[in-house]
C-alpha cells in the first residue's frame, strides 16, 4: 500500500504567492557571479596591494646635531625602505616581518648592562645612555652580506665615549654585544635559526673606533622597533649582521666572541666580516650590490636598475684600513 | 563513441557509464573546458599580479629580488600542482583531471622561464661568460640550470603532434624527467635558503614533493602483475 508523503514533502504547504517570481529565478546566477566576484576581489585585494601595509606611523623626535665628517655624499634611502625592508629574525624571516611583527617590542623599561674586564662596570638605563653624551646625525652606508645596500642617517654618539667611561681594563681585548632574546615579546625567537640570544663582537679598537656608533635614532627620530630599538651599535665598513639590534649587554671579554652568524655557519660568515669585494660569500659575489630606493618610481624599469661596485671596506677604507694592516682579509673574512 | 584519447596514459576511459551516475568521474566536453578555463584563470593570475605590481611601482624596495623570488615560487607551486594530477586523478577516479596537466605544466614552464631570464638578462646583463661562472661556481645555481634546461625539450614537446612524432611511449619517457626537475628545484631553493639559515617555508615546499613522488614509487611498487598499464 502506498503511504502518501506529508503535505510539506510535496509542497502543498506553500501559497502561490510565495513562488519565486520566473525573472527573478532567472537572475540568480548573475547575483551569485557577482557575489563570487566580489568575494574574490576583496580576498585578493590585500594580494595586490602590498606597499598598503608600509604607511606606519612616524616615531617619536630625537633632535640630533648633523656632524658633517661622516656624512656620505650619496642620496639617502626613503623613510618607507628603510623602516619596512629589515633582516631582524627574532621577528621573522621575511624581509617585511619585522615591521609587521616588532610591535610586541617593550623598549620601555629597558636597561644595558656594561659588564666584564671593565673597572667601572654599571646597568645603565635606556634613557641615561641616551642622556650620556649630545646626539650627532651621521649618515652611514649599511652593506647586507645578502648584496643590497642603505644610506641611513643615523642618530647617536661614538661607542668609545661609553667605552671610555667605563674603563676597560688591559686584558679586554674583545667587546661582545647581546641582543635581547624574550620569547613574548619576539614571536621569532622559538624557531631555530639561530642560537638566541643573538651575539656580536669587535675587537677592542674596532670599537673604540671613531666610526662606531651607539645609534639611539634615525631620520631624526627614536629608532623604530624593527631597526633596532631602543638601542643599536652601528659598524659601517662591516656586513650589516655586524651591526647588533636592541642590545641589552656589552661585555669586555679577553677571548674573540662567538658570534651568532659564524656559529651557524662558519665557512660563510667569519668574525670580522669586512665588506670586500674580492672575497666572495660562497653562495654569491660580494662584488656588487642593490641600492636599496634607487629605482623609486620606475615600475619596470626598477628592475633593470644597475647594480654598483662594492667598495673596500664599503667605501671607509681610508678611515679603518690600517685596523687590518698585515692581515690576510681573506683568511680573516 | 568517445573520441581519440590523446592522453598517452592508456588507462581505458569509459565514456559509457550509466545515465545518472553519481560522481565527477565523467565529465561532459564543455564542462571540462569550464574547468580548464577556470584554471587557466587561476594560473595565470600570479602574472598579472606581477605586472599589475610593476606598473603601480610597487615591487617594493628590492624589485628584482622579489620578482625573481615570485617567478621562482610559482614555479614550484605549478611543478606541484602538476605533480598532483596523476595521483588525484587516481584518488578520486575522476579521469577527466588529465586535460589539466598539459596546461599546468606548460604554466610551470612559463614562470620558470621568467625566472631564469630574469636572472640571465636582468641579473647578469646576458654575460655568458658570467652565467657560466655562476653556474660552476655556485651549486644551487647549477641544479636550477639543470633542471631549467630539462623543462625545455618537455616543453618543447607537450603539443599533441609532438605526442604522435615521439610516439607514446618515448614521449612519456621523456616526460618522466619531471621528477628529477621537481627535486632539482627543490635542492635549488633549499641550497639557496640554506646561505641565511631559514628553512621553513622550502621545508613545506620539499615535503610536498616528496610526499607527491613517493605516493608514485608506492603504487609503482605495488602495481598488480596484471595488464594494467601502470599510470604516471
Amino acid at each position: 500500500m502506498l503511504i502518501p508523503s506529508p503535505k510539506w514533502l510535496r509542497g502543498d504547504d506553500i501559497a502561490a504567492s510565495e513562488i519565486t517570481p520566473r525573472g527573478v529565478f532567472d537572475a540568480r546566477r548573475r547575483l551569485l557571479a557577482l557575489a563570487a566576484a566580489g568575494a574574490t576581489g576583496s580576498t585578493l585585494a590585500p594580494w595586490f596591494a602590498r606597499d598598503a601595509h608600509a604607511q606606519a606611523p612616524r616615531g617619536q623626535r630625537l633632535p640630533a646635531t648633523p656632524n658633517n665628517a661622516y656624512v656620505v655624499p650619496e642620496k639617502r634611502t626613503p623613510y618607507e625602505d628603510v623602516t619596512t625592508y629589515n633582516n631582524y629574525y627574532e621577528f621573522g624571516t621575511d624581509k617585511a616581518d619585522p615591521a609587521h611583527n616588532a610591535g610586541t617590542l617593550r623598549t620601555r623599561p629597558w636597561q644595558v648592562a656594561v659588564e666584564g674586564l671593565v673597572k667601572k662596570p654599571k646597568v645603565y638605563d635606556i634613557d641615561e645612555l641616551v642622556r650620556l653624551m649630545p646626539m650627532e646625525e651621521r649618515v652611514y652606508r649599511l652593506r647586507c652580506v645578502e648584496g643590497w645596500s642603505m644610506v641611513i642617517p643615523w642618530s647617536g654618539y661614538a661607542l668609545a665615549e661609553l667605552v671610555r667611561r667605563v674603563e676597560p681594563q688591559p686584558g679586554a681585548k674583545y667587546v661582545e654585544f647581546v641582543t635581547l632574546n624574550d620569547k613574548k615579546q619576539m614571536p621569532g625567537v622559538s624557531a631555530r635559526v639561530l642560537d638566541w640570544p643573538y651575539t656580536e663582537g669587535l675587537r677592542m679598537d674596532e670599537a673604540m673606533h671613531p666610526l662606531t656608533l651607539l645609534a639611539f635614532g634615525l631620520y631624526g627620530e627614536v629608532l623604530p622597533n624593527q631597526n633596532g630599538a631602543p638601542v643599536r651599535v652601528v659598524v659601517p665598513w662591516k656586513y650589516g649582521f655586524k651591526s647588533a639590534k636592541s642590545i641589552v649587554k656589552i661585555r669586555f671579554v679577553d677571548k674573540q666572541p662567538a658570534t651568532s652568524w659564524n656559529l651557524a655557519a662558519a665557512q660563510e660568515y667569519g668574525f670580522y666580516s669586512n665588506v670586500n669585494p674580492d672575497v666572495d660569500h660562497p653562495r654569491w659575489s660580494q662584488a656588487t650590490e642593490r641600492r636599496i630606493g634607487e629605482d623609486k618610481g620606475s615600475g619596470f624599469g626598477a628592475l633593470f636598475a644597475p647594480k654598483r661596485k662594492t667598495l673596500p671596506f664599503n667605501g671607509y677604507a681610508q678611515q679603518v684600513a690600517s685596523l687590518y694592516q698585515g692581515m690576510d682579509l681573506r683568511k680573516f673574512f | 563513441m568517445a573520441p581519440p584519447d590523446m592522453s598517452p596514459s592508456r588507462l581505458a576511459v569509459r565514456p559509457s557509464r550509466a545515465a545518472g551516475q553519481r560522481g565527477l568521474a565523467t565529465l561532459a566536453p564543455e564542462r571540462v573546458r569550464t574547468v580548464k578555463v577556470a584554471v587557466w584563470l587561476l594560473a595565470v593570475l600570479p602574472f598579472l599580479r606581477l605586472l599589475y605590481l610593476g606598473f603601480a611601482d610597487q615591487f617594493g624596495a628590492n624589485p628584482l629580488e622579489f620578482v625573481t623570488r615570485s617567478t621562482g615560487t610559482w614555479t614550484l607551486v605549478m611543478l606541484c600542482v602538476t605533480l598532483a594530477v596523476t595521483p588525484l586523478r587516481r584518488l578520486t577516479g575522476w579521469n577527466w583531471l588529465i586535460r589539466l596537466r598539459r596546461m599546468l605544466g606548460l604554466f610551470a614552464f612559463f614562470y620558470a622561464l621568467q625566472h631564469f631570464l630574469l636572472w640571465l638578462a636582468v641579473d647578469r646583463g646576458f654575460d655568458v661568460a658570467y652565467m657560466i661562472k655562476d653556474i660552476a661556481k655556485r651549486p644551487f645555481i647549477t641544479v636550477g640550470f639543470a633542471a631549467f634546461v630539462l623543462m625545455v625539450p618537455l616543453a618543447a614537446t607537450s603539443a599533441n603532434a609532438m605526442v604522435k612524432w615521439l610516439g607514446g611511449k618515448r614521449w612519456q619517457g621523456l616526460h618522466r624527467a619531471v621528477y628529477a626537475i621537481a627535486v632539482l628545484a627543490i635542492l635549488h631553493y633549499w641550497w639557496h635558503k640554506a646561505g641565511k639559515h631559514d628553512f621553513g617555508t622550502v621545508s613545506i615546499y620539499a615535503a610536498v614533493v616528496f610526499g607527491l613522488l613517493a605516493m608514485r614509487v608506492w603504487w609503482w611498487w605495488r602495481k598488480p602483475a596484471t595488464g594494467l598499464k601502470a599510470q604516471r
